[in-house]
């Protein structure tokens, strides 16, 4: 007890720096930015649905019923069933996880190589050229024969280190991430190679702050937008990347469900049984445009010059 | 300026033959075999004697070579043959698709019309459209406008275009008759009611794949816009008193253009790459086409080719990028 | 009602209609939306049915074979047969007599020169000619006279309509393609997309992978055909396109291959713009079982060999509870509909051939889970998955990636799920799994998996070369570079015994027989291939086009000189 003076001393002294501190002055214009709040409930709410759904909606995903194929909503199954008397809800749910799943983690390698090789090809002159040729190299090179080559390659040892499931988790993520990342890496040059001539940098550069320092605090926040951007299109084109590798026998086994598979499975049928597009339209949509909000809002708080607006 | 780009243009060579020998090397050590779609009907012995009359029972090296021989000399000899009425490629071999048997160049050259006229006019549509409609979503931040495109624009780059182009064909091919599902790549526009007949088989595809570059390139113009929106000197120059106009479509536009300059340049290529599923759903038969279905043949020296050509126009724009950045901005320099 | 009095008038009017407008091209334009474009129209140099169809309305072969399996003749005045002298006694040689007068469509005249010079071109060593096995065992083709040819065999050949004969073989000009043997076939670019043939129509235009624009030929042999004056043959896009663009848009007369799903199939035919045909040959989906150990834990040398029997379905009971579990009427209605019947035979047509076994058709769970407690598989644990000696009952069951292949996938597995088995899928892009690349783990000769799924059948009408096929020697392994046909590695001295029988017999009945035999080894006496439903050929024909019949054993377009425009 004798103590606790100079415990609560340090603690009003740490709850001052906090409130002082920008990550919170960020998180309060977050917090008030009302399309980021909605973004964050309604991704919220689909995470919510896809991991805990589950737990109260016992169906297999994969069970199918041949006497109730192309079922309308009913009790038994409230968003139908598909052509093979696969419960949809189900579907919905387990097919969400692992769009989920690949869509943030690809997006998320996607986008932090690509800043990566963009910020240090547009500071750094020395290694521009070259990191801008391998930037070519990849765009250049055909995407399905890749995959075919990593998959033959790494499929076998992947699965023997990581289970089976684990091992394409990683191949498809690493797939997507490593054939996607050159937009976010030329546009991120673009960006550096102006902002990197802006007084401010200079004068940083003046008083000796280290490259490392310039970049991660003085460049990159200021180039943050067009990245928030490649990562909202980069949420949507791996989810529906992932659904392409899995109809190319390249992903999970087929009769894994994922929104991106179940939207193509369902095209044949559009015309008879359009809901059985729809949701998982719906559901990537959602998806899309939450992060775009969240993107939004992330860029907005983090902008000095609109913050306490 | 002069200088970065002749530096950049020799050294895009050596790039090249890198990247040309990448792409072989990873086509040969992809699976997948030229004879995997001869029906299972022919037996081994068969294939294997047609197996050595496409030459793949040399060693990859000779292989690589010949093709380099053929694509850098027998092709534009052939060229050269073809304008000046010559014969210097003379009982040479051309490069010879693995499955048609044809010239690949002739088939490329088949197909690029309906490729620039479908993707390349597509791609010209998105950009048009993109760019007022992302300064007017920046610069009139979070009001209706703003929500409203970018709405569309995130169902624009969700849904995939084999999903917008099935259902436009049965809204306006099948329940309206009003529009032709198929592409003929044999019309010749030579009146108007033969150009008439163009426009309409081009109107669906070309809205499908205007609506997913506009989404991507409006975008990335609302965000660019933003951030250079926000800056001092912005402030400065209204503080000057220059109308509201100059500011915005002069001032702040010029600044907020290079990340939709690396975006459209590094989508040009892309033109040329087709557009695979667009052009599947419509039956345009274009170079995008072309290029899944020869990789899912094997047809190794057309996928070679056509990846190769690809190659050279993606350093080509990235470099014209390049150069642009330096004009729209002179602090950018490379020397 | 309405809909039946329209198609029986539509019907009517076919009868009349080639009488009524006896008058070439007087028809216009024939539209075809053949998804899978033709890429050339030499059809030696490819052997994809895409090639072998648009090549059938240019080029004619001496004979073809008729809907019933049956050769007709086309450019001979009758098909030879021992009975009238054609076929020698020995059965080394047939004689083919020409009708005289025929034209080439550029109007010189067809000679028997032309027919030896075909049977060279695809006989030369460098030119790797996609048809090779048609002219399997000629010894030598000659011209007796100019309207005579006669083919000698090396050996006594029992089924001689093979050179010559479906739209695989037909006759090149020789005056055309003179400079194109060899080596030089693929330079003649000209030439093999704008041959010259004897067919009702001639090449116009040609873009390959896209599309082909005909004409009428001038010098067809029959005045008064073809009907249609152009033929448009458009390639791209996929199976449900291609019946859209003919049963709900209208913009095409027929649609080649447009297998889609049964219940798009009603939908389309409700639309009333068009209909579906097909016709039966010996097209036939099945489940292979795979006779060696294909575990990962052997050497790459040694894996899916017969040096490693395997351990599951070795076991003839499991493999016949496996087919049990199965109910094919089910499958068919589910993925196929009118496109598939649900067979029990690896050969199901044509009628003479066709073993009587309908056994499998019924589906017995029970039947299947008393045989695998039976084998000593029982279920230990309460999982739900049977074992036996610590070892779980579990297959791993692969497929080329093709969504009726994967619905068929996800309904057996659940069959088998509910007998006690474990299934693990994998689909493989089609390129890989068929491709036949020695270097890749997934093709389907590797096998590196318990069962797979696949389609296959015999070209022309005689299955006796695919029979013969399934010997023992003929497994693929590490010594042929996996090349080889019989996938499963079935290996039964009785079979190679019964085949070399066939292969000398020349009696037609005895054969039949032991056709049918070598059929009933391979499924109900082994269960090793399990058919599952035979596939037809299945295109989708507009209301207004008269004339057409489908052919499951040649070209689809082999009777186009008769189609006409009906309304």
């Amino acid at each position: 007890m004798t103590e606790a003076p100079t415990d609560t001393l340090s603690g009003r002294v740490a709850a001052a720096e906090a409130a002082r501190s920008p990550w919170r002055d960020v998180w309060d214009q977050f917090r008030h930015h009302r399309g980021a709040m909605f973004g964050v409930w309604v991704l919220g709410l689909i995470l919510l649905v896809v991991l805990a759904g589950p737990w109260i909606w016992h169906l297999d995903p994969t069970k199918s019923d041949i006497l109730a194929r192309n079922k309308p909503a009913s009790w038994a199954h409230p968003l139908g069933s598909d052509h093979l008397g696969r419960d949809l809800l189900a579907r919905m749910m387990a097919g969400g996880r692992i769009s989920l799943a690949v869509g943030v983690t690809a997006m998320v390698l996607s986008i932090l190589l690509g800043t990566l090789i963009g910020a240090l090809s547009g500071y750094f002159r020395k290694i521009d050229t070259l990191l801008m040729r391998i930037t070519d190299l990849f765009l250049a090179l055909p995407l399905l024969p890749l995959l075919l080559l990593m998959m033959t390659l790494f499929r076998d040892p992947l699965a023997k280190t990581f289970g089976p499931e684990g091992g394409i988790f990683i191949l498809i993520v690493g797939g997507i991430a490593l054939t996607s990342w050159m937009h976010t890496a030329r546009i991120v040059r673009g960006e550096v190679l102006v902002v990197k001539e802006r007084e401010f940098v200079l004068a940083a550069r003046s008083i000796g702050t280290p490259p490392h320092r310039i970049i991660t605090r003085h460049i990159l926040p200021n180039v943050l937008s067009p990245v928030m951007v490649s990562a909202t299109l980069g949420i949507a084109s791996a989810i529906i990347t992932e659904s392409a590798l899995s109809f190319l026998g390249l992903g999970f086994p087929p009769d894994f469900p994922t929104w991106g598979r179940l939207l193509f499975d369902a095209m044949e049928r559009i015309q008879l049984y359009p809901w059985q597009v729809i949701l998982p339209g719906i559901a990537i949509s959602l998806t899309v445009l939450s992060v775009n909000y969240i993107g939004n809002g992330l860029r907005d708080a983090l902008d000095p010059r609109i913050r306490g607006r | 300026m002069f200088n970065y780009t002749l530096r950049s243009l020799a050294i895009a060579i050596p790039t090249l033959l890198i990247i040309s020998l990448v792409i072989f090397l990873l086509l040969e050590a992809a699976p997948g075999d030229p004879l995997g779609e001869v029906p299972l009907t022919v037996p081994p012995e068969v294939k294997e004697k047609m197996r050595t009359a496409l030459g793949l029972d040399a060693a990859w090296y000779i292989r690589y070579l010949l093709w380099l021989k053929q694509f850098f000399w027998i092709e534009p000899l052939h060229l050269v043959d073809r304008i000046f009425g010559t014969g210097y490629a003379q009982g040479m071999q051309r490069v010879i698709s693995f499955q048609s048997r044809l010239p690949v160049m002739d088939v490329i050259a088949e197909r690029i019309p309906q490729t620039l006229v479908v993707v390349g006019m597509a791609y010209l549509l998105g950009v048009l459209i993109a760019v007022p409609i992302g300064i007017l979503q920046a610069y009139r931040q979070y009001g209706l406008f703003d929500q409203v495109g970018s709405f569309v624009a995130m169902i624009g780059f969700s849904v995939p275009t084999f999903f917008t182009g099935t259902l436009l064909i049965i809204i306006f091919a099948i329940k309206l008759h009003w529009f032709p599902s198929v592409y003929d790549t044999t019309l010749r526009v030579t009146d108007w009611s033969s150009f008439w007949a163009q426009v309409r088989q081009m109107t669906l595809p070309v809205a499908v794949l205007a609506l997913a570059n506009a989404s991507q390139f409006s975008s990335y113009m609302r965000a660019s816009m933003l951030d250079n929106l926000g800056q001092d000197y912005v402030r400065t120059a209204r503080a000057k008193g220059m109308s509201e106009r100059v500011v915005v479509l002069v001032h702040v536009l010029r600044n907020s253009l290079i990340a939709v300059v690396t975006v459209i340049a590094l989508g040009i290529p892309g033109i040329f790459g087709g557009a695979i599923i667009t052009e599947q759903v419509f039956k345009v038969n274009g170079l995008g086409q072309q290029l899944i279905s020869s990789i899912h043949a094997n047809d190794l020296p057309m996928v070679m080719t056509l990846t190769f050509i690809f190659a050279i126009l993606i350093i080509l724009f990235n470099l014209i990028a390049d150069i642009l950045y330096g004009l729209l901005d002179p602090r950018i320099r490379y020397d | 009602m309405k809909l039946r009095t329209t198609l029986l008038s539509a019907a009517a009017l076919c009868a009349i209609a080639p009488a009524a407008m006896a008058e070439r091209g007087a028809d216009g334009e024939l539209k075809i939306l053949q998804w899978q474009a033709a890429s050339t129209m030499n059809p030696y140099l490819s052997s994809g049915t895409k090639d072998i169809n648009a090549s059938s309305l240019v080029s004619d072969p001496l004979a073809s074979f008729g809907p019933d399996g049956k050769v007709i003749p086309r450019l001979v005045t009758e098909v030879p047969t021992a009975e009238n002298g054609g076929i020698s006694a020995d059965l080394k040689s047939i004689t083919w007599k020409l009708i005289p007068d025929l034209k080439w469509s550029d109007g010189t005249p067809l000679t028997a020169d032309d027919v030896v010079f075909t049977a060279n071109y695809c006989m030369d060593p460098a030119g790797g000619c996609a048809q090779l096995s048609k002219f399997e065992g000629i010894e030598k083709v000659e011209a007796v006279d100019p309207l005579t040819v006669k083919v000698s065999f090396k050996e006594p050949k029992t089924n001689p309509y093979q050179a010559f004969v479906g739209a695989l073989a037909p006759i090149l000009q020789k005056a055309q393609f003179e400079k194109c043997t060899g080596a030089a076939a693929s330079s003649c670019t000209e030439q093999n997309i704008k041959p010259i043939g004897t067919g009702p129509f001639r090449v116009v235009d040609f873009k390959t992978n896209d599309v082909a624009i005909l004409e009428a030929n001038p010098n067809y042999r029959d005045p008064a055909k073809p009907a249609f004056a152009k033929v448009t043959l458009k390639g791209g896009g996929d199976a449900t396109g291609a019946a859209r663009a003919v049963m709900e848009t209208g913009e095409f007369d027929y649609a080649w291959n447009t297998q889609i799903a049964p219940d798009v199939q009603a939908a389309m035919t409700n639309a009333g713009k068009g209909k579906f045909i097909s016709a039966y040959g010996g097209l036939v989906e099945r489940l292979e079982m795979n006779m060696t150990d294909p575990s990962p834990d052997l050497p790459d040398t040694e894996r899916s060999t017969a040096k490693h029997p395997h351990p599951i379905l070795s076991d003839i009971r499991v493999r016949e509870a496996l087919s049990k579990a199965i109910d094919r009427a089910a499958l068919v209605e589910l993925g196929y509909g009118e496109a598939a019947r649900p067979t029990c035979n690896l050969v199901p047509a044509p009628e003479m051939f066709a073993s009587d076994n309908t056994g499998c058709l019924k589906q017995d769970v029970e039947g299947a889970k008393a045989l695998l407690d039976e084998a000593g598989w029982k279920d230990s644990d309460g999982d739900g998955i049977r074992d036996k000696d610590g070892k779980k009952l579990k297959l791993l069951y692969q497929t080329s990636v093709n969504p009726i292949r994967q619905d068929f996938q996800a309904v057996i597995k659940q069959w088998w799920n509910d007998i006690g088995i474990e299934v693990e899928l994998k689909s493989i892009d089609a390129s890989v799994f068929f491709g036949g690349d020695a270097g890749s783990p997934d093709t389907f000769q590797k096998f590196y998996a318990d069962v797979e799924m696949y389609a296959n059948e015999w070209d022309g009408t005689d299955p006796q070369a695919y029979l013969a096929q399934l010997t023992c020697e003929k497994a693929p392994k590490p010594e042929n570079q996996w090349q080889g046909e019989n996938i499963n590695r079935f290996c039964d001295p009785k079979y190679d015994e019964l085949v070399k029988e066939m292969l000398t017999n020349a009696d037609p009945d005895k054969r039949a027989a032991q056709i049918k035999t070598l059929n009933d080894m391979l499924t109900k006496d082994s269960f090793v291939v399990q058919p599952l439903a035979n596939r037809a050929r299945f295109s989708a024909v507009a209301n207004s086009l008269g004339g057409v019949e489908m052919n499951a054993w040649d070209s689809e377009f082999w009777n186009a000189a008769d189609w006409t425009r009906t309304k």
